[in-house]
């Protein structure tokens, strides 16, 4: 009976879509924030709760070539406290100290003038923060786009918690030893198939649990 | 839901109200050198007991309410990053204490030489002491020793700063775990009794989270006017107050400053109107103040 749950992730992974796909919706709703925003870099960080760590998992722009799986410590910078703290806020770095640019640096791999940045929420939880960084530097910032960006958060952090919940249930998978893989991959192909065909691979499967139940 | 915000003013704009001749008003206050009264009821005996001073102003005036005062004698709690103390815009610190939680859940309050960790707990110190230069600022750290344990440390962070009695303690921020809902409320419902007021952030997305969404503290949304003393009465609550939130200039790490936007940042312009108010007047109650704050709102006539 214990492996009851594992089956159903298995059949899940089966379904549930690969992680490409999710970080492919991560990198479009990156891809689009830089685009609204006009600037020059936007990423997505997500949070590694066993080592306290933010994780790059979603970068366009400035270090999309370098950053994606470069992780630093989550309790400290901008990144941190957006995390910790759950509130969004915006930076213009009207100085350019260098100083500042150390601290960011450190989250970003460039040195940026400003960023914007929201926190991933997803019922209590933070999963990790949205970066916009560098918009054009004539621009003065509004709170439409403090709203905006809002709006973008609350997306990505929807498309995070599928992209973890296709982990979790391909993590099962992994740790079964090729038996769940078995289920996976029978969940796949049924999902998959064409109306009439699917009909009949439904028909053939209950005829297969009635014989395997007697 | 929605997110809070002001970028219109709301149509609700009574008619600014004339300037009354300033009246000077002491002790609001109950007397504690009176004999005690039952808590929770009122004999016929002591109502002589309870009479307050009823010389308030025919008109509550922002020059009644904070004319003249520079802060001097309030107490502000930053509960945040941490504050870089000798910021040449920020100047010195009553106490700055890290909060931590020990091996047996126990809460530890100890000097803190580390400072702040990310810049942003010195900007709502900045902007609190351009507004109120004279009043006494503490800083109580609560974030930046580990990120999983920020939700109990938070929580010990507070109690410590309602046990030492600010009259203001300024919270940028907010926790969307639910188990901590109920604690934060009696703490927020605790200090509202202790004479503390507690101005809370609210959510610039359209979250829950706590404490800003309880009606014991002042929660603060941003607007965009470049008036640091500009502040709007919300007639739709929960977000009580509007504070200027959007490219406000504020001190910064490393001694220098940047530009910032977000309801954190309107945050501190409140608390520092309140410290303003409670250094004039330290008889108010946080029930007084907050109808202070109403009557003094830049959309409500105080604005004058």
């Amino acid at each position: 009976m214990t492996e009851r749950p594992d089956l159903r992730a298995a059949v899940a992974a089966g379904v549930v879509g690969s992680e490409e796909s999710f970080r492919a919706l991560l990198a479009a709703i990156v891809e689009v924030a830089r685009s609204i925003f006009g600037a020059k870099a936007s990423s997505i960080l997500l949070l590694d709760e066993e080592t306290e760590e933010l994780v790059f998992e979603a970068v366009v722009g400035e270090g999309e070539d370098t950053l994606l799986g470069t992780r630093f410590p989550a309790g400290k910078g901008i990144s941190g406290w957006v995390l910790a703290t759950r509130t969004p806020l915006v930076i213009e770095d009207v100085q350019q100290d260098p100083r500042f640019a150390k601290d960011v640096a450190e989250d970003t791999g460039y040195v940026p003038k400003g960023l914007m940045a929201a926190p991933l929420l997803h019922e209590e939880r933070a999963l990790g923060v949205l970066s916009v960084l560098d918009r054009p530097e004539q621009s003065l910032f509004s709170l439409q786009e403090m709203e905006l960006l809002g709006l973008f958060a609350n997306q990505a952090s929807i498309a995070v918690d599928l992209l973890l919940k296709a982990r979790t249930a391909n993590s099962v998978l992994e740790q079964g030893e090729g038996d769940l893989e078995i289920v996976a991959r029978l969940a796949a192909v049924v999902d998959g198939l064409e109306d009439s065909k699917r009909a009949a691979g439904l028909r053939l499967l209950r005829e297969l649990t009635d014989t395997l139940r007697a | 839901m929605r997110s809070f915000s002001l970028r219109t003013l709301p149509s609700f704009r009574p008619e600014p109200v004339e300037s009354a001749p300033v009246t000077d008003v002491a002790g609001h206050g109950f007397d504690a050198s009176q004999p005690a009264l039952p808590a929770w009821s009122l004999p016929k005996d002591a109502v002589d007991r309870i009479s307050l001073p009823s010389e308030w102003p025919e008109h509550v005036t922002r020059e009644w309410a904070l004319g003249g005062s520079t802060g001097k004698g309030a107490r502000v709690c930053i509960l945040d990053s941490g504050v870089e103390a000798g910021h040449p815009l920020v100047g010195g610190l009553e106490s700055a204490v890290v909060i931590s939680i020990g091996e047996s859940d126990e809460v530890a309050a100890e000097e803190d030489t580390e400072g702040d960790v990310s810049g942003h707990g010195t900007a709502c110190a900045g902007i609190v002491r351009a507004l109120a230069p004279d009043c006494s600022i503490s800083s109580v750290r609560v974030l930046g020793s580990n990120f999983t344990g920020s939700g109990a440390v938070l929580l010990g962070g507070l109690r410590y700063a309602v046990e030492q009695g600010y009259d203001v303690i300024n919270m940028s921020l907010s926790t969307t775990k639910k188990p901590f809902a109920s604690v934060l409320h009696e703490l927020a419902d605790s200090a509202y009794f202790k004479n503390t007021v507690l101005v809370a952030s609210a959510h610039n997305m359209p979250v829950e989270s706590y404490p800003w969404r309880f009606s014991s503290v002042i929660s603060v949304g941003s607007h965009e006017e470049d008036d640091s003393l500009a502040f709007f009465y919300n007639p739709s609550p929960p977000v009580e107050f509007f504070g200027r939130g959007v490219n406000v200039e504020v001190p910064w790490l490393g001694g220098r400053s940047l530009k910032v936007s977000g309801n954190s940042f309107a945050t501190p312009h409140l608390s520092a109107i309140c410290a303003l108010i409670l250094a004039k007047h330290p008889e108010l109650t946080p029930f007084q103040l907050k109808s202070v704050l109403y009557l003094t709102a830049t959309n409500v006539g105080g604005g004058k």
